[in-house]
């Protein structure tokens, strides 16, 4: 896959493949930095893509995984992220890069480390899939 | 206009000689039914073929076009945006800011898409909006599709009037993507992120060539179309496919030409006395609660007597337990004797008294196919005793009747169960006890076995009972409406 070439050739700052961990059509792993001067500068994190057959039709099923899932009001412990391009805003032209991008830009305009108001709640409701949540994207804000 | 009203004329006429040479038994509103049957006349409604659905659509286009004159697919995006509203499309094209409401309709303005075909060769790109790949698209000779990653030539990379380029094949799986995994026809965007640009109809043809999804894209654009437009409504009858219209919005009777009658505002089944409102939340009701839920499941009562299980598939409430040791002679509904009857009812409990009427009557309706097959062949086998077809004709027109009654009934316990009891509500139950006593007595003669030594007695009585419901029928519908006209029903529970 071209998309995976270009990863690992050309990563942007921050942002890691795991090419050794990537089964090139179903699962990849990412490692991601938190930018310098935001609140989670020299924090790492783990995200799993998982794609269905009709990528880039449909969007990768994206999570949080591992041992350090980011306090972020967007993200919830179980590692679900509430971000509109990973559903109703998805576009093809979208890729791992770009949404990895966006993650990290989620994180980096966060002014305070809490987790979503309704988090326990969630975790203790939601299935495995955060595609199968009908998210309601609160604000654009943070 | 002209044609369809034609096809209207045809399509009726079909189903008048159907009748006279199969006698399809089906309800119809013959001219002695009672006057509130009336209302279908008094309310014009017409019956859309799923050809003629397509037709109006097309005409609605056109007779926009002729006034705004715009490209068809463009007009049809503007009209989807509207509802299919074309004053108020025409109202918004006039007097206010157009390039603003083709902003909010996601097009890209016809005005500014003629300059930008000037300014480049093989595709039209808009000056404003464009990605940075696609612009290289538009001045080199190859590019990057950005969903596949393949290096094309530009020749075979196509786009929409925002200028964002991809393979034909991608747009192709986009598209295929969108109509079939998601149903989606008339939402589609640009593929690019953040480009709301609609797809129009005409490029949808043009880059999916597999008739399967072709199809199922016209669909979903007929679909989308009857359900944006408010002077239209599907007929809700299973498998139907075809569409009533409208003038204007009202909660009134509209009846489609495979016979099911419904109301137009909330597409349940015609469902005079009650308002849309107390159905509405009777329905809810009935669904959020869980023991009515268990006991619309328990299709099946055990005998009072005997325990044996019995299942109902037949009209009357009357019950002769089959087992021939038993015999027991009892009411379906409350499983009391049948003979007392009137004293246990009132044991029952307000919602499961006003539920388990409903639900009896709704039931009864459902066996009504049944029951006019079965009558169907009474009629035939009265044939055979000396009676001329006119003569047996009395029976169909007593189905009728019956089914009407019971569709009434139905809807007065909804009616009832929201009522606070005041003089009037006093009246109305008497209207409608006497009502259902009739009824069920007309069901249990309908019922009843006819041999030929009681055939002429049977049919005095069955049209002496007939008459008699319609009548009452008539009373009750016209006490009812005079309340509503006159304020004189008070509502338990707040609107």
């Amino acid at each position: 896959m071209k998309e995976l070439m270009n990863l690992e050739t050309n990563p942007p700052p921050g942002i890691r493949i795991r090419s050794e961990d990537c089964d090139a059509f179903n699962e990849w792993l990412v490692d991601l930095k938190g930018a310098e001067n935001t609140l989670y500068e020299g924090e790492e994190f783990q995200l799993l893509f998982k794609f269905n057959g009709r990528y880039p039709f449909d969007s990768p099923e994206v999570t949080f995984t591992g041992s350090n899932i980011p306090c972020h009001p967007h993200i919830y412990t179980n590692g679900h992220i509430c971000l509109s391009i990973l559903t109703d805003d998805w576009s093809p032209a979208l890729t791992v890069e770009s949404v990895c991008l966006s993650i990290v830009s989620m994180l980096s305009s966060c002014k305070e480390k809490k987790s979503p108001p309704d988090n326990s709640l969630y975790v203790m409701k939601a299935g495995k899939n955060p595609k199968k949540t009908r998210w309601w994207y609160h604000d654009d804000n943070v | 206009m002209d044609s369809e009203e034609e096809m209207y004329d045809e399509s009726e006429e079909e189903e008048v000689s159907d009748d006279d040479h199969n006698m399809v038994m089906e309800p119809e509103v013959s001219s002695t039914t009672a006057t509130y049957d009336s209302q279908d006349e008094t309310y014009p409604h017409e019956v859309l073929s799923p050809e003629m659905i397509v037709q109006h659509m097309i005409d609605c286009i056109k007779d926009v076009n002729t006034i705004v004159e715009l490209p068809a697919t463009i007009t049809r995006i503007l009209l989807n945006h509207f509802k299919w509203d074309k004053e108020k499309l025409i109202e918004k094209y006039y007097d206010g800011d157009q390039e603003k409401l083709f902003a909010e309709a996601h097009i890209i303005s016809p005005s500014r898409r003629g300059q930008a075909s000037g300014s480049s060769n093989q595709v039209s790109v808009s000056s404003t909006t464009r990605s940075t790949r696609s612009r290289a698209a538009a001045t080199g000779r190859s590019a990057d599709c950005e969903i596949c990653f393949s290096t094309l030539p530009t020749t075979v990379m196509t786009g929409l009037e925002c200028g964002h380029l991809f393979c034909e094949q991608c747009w192709s799986m986009y598209l295929t993507s969108k109509i079939l995994h998601e149903g989606i026809s008339e939402t589609i965007s640009c593929p690019a992120h953040v480009c709301g640009i609609l797809v129009d109809d005409a490029t949808v043809m043009r880059l999916v060539r597999d008739q399967r999804v072709r199809l199922k894209y016209q669909h979903l654009i007929t679909n989308s179309f009857v359900e944006c437009n408010r002077l239209l409504r599907w007929c809700p009858a299973a498998d139907c496919g075809r569409a009533i219209r409208v003038n204007y919005v009202d909660s009134k009777p509209v009846t489609c030409t495979c016979g099911h009658r419904f109301c137009f505002s909330c597409a349940e089944s015609w469902h005079d006395p009650v308002k849309c409102f107390w159905l509405k939340k009777w329905v809810k009701k009935c669904d959020d609660d869980s023991e009515t839920s268990n006991w619309i499941a328990a299709n099946t009562k055990e005998c009072p007597k005997c325990q044996v299980t019995i299942e109902k598939d037949g009209g009357c409430n009357h019950m002769i337990c089959r087992n021939q040791s038993c015999k027991a002679d009892f009411c379906w509904v409350c499983l009391g004797p049948w003979e007392p009857h009137g004293s246990s009812w009132a044991a029952l409990q307000r919602y499961l008294h006003y539920c388990n009427r409903y639900m009896n009557h709704m039931q009864s309706l459902k066996f009504e196919h049944k029951l006019y097959a079965k009558i169907k062949a009474k009629m035939e086998e009265m044939q055979k005793h000396n009676m001329s077809w006119i003569e047996v004709q009395f029976l169909k027109k007593a189905v009728d009747v019956l089914c009407q009654c019971r569709q009434t009934l139905m809807f007065t316990y909804v009616f009832a169960f929201y009522l606070k009891k005041n003089n009037q509500s006093i009246i109305f139950e008497d209207n409608q006890r006497d009502l259902e006593q009739a009824t069920e007595q007309l069901s249990e003669y309908l019922e009843r076995d006819i041999t030929s030594d009681i055939l002429i007695d049977i049919k005095q009585k069955v049209q002496d009972k007939f008459r008699y419901c319609d009548t009452r029928r008539s009373v009750l519908l016209a006490h009812v409406h005079e309340g509503y006209e006159k304020e004189l029903w008070e509502y338990q529970g707040s609107l």
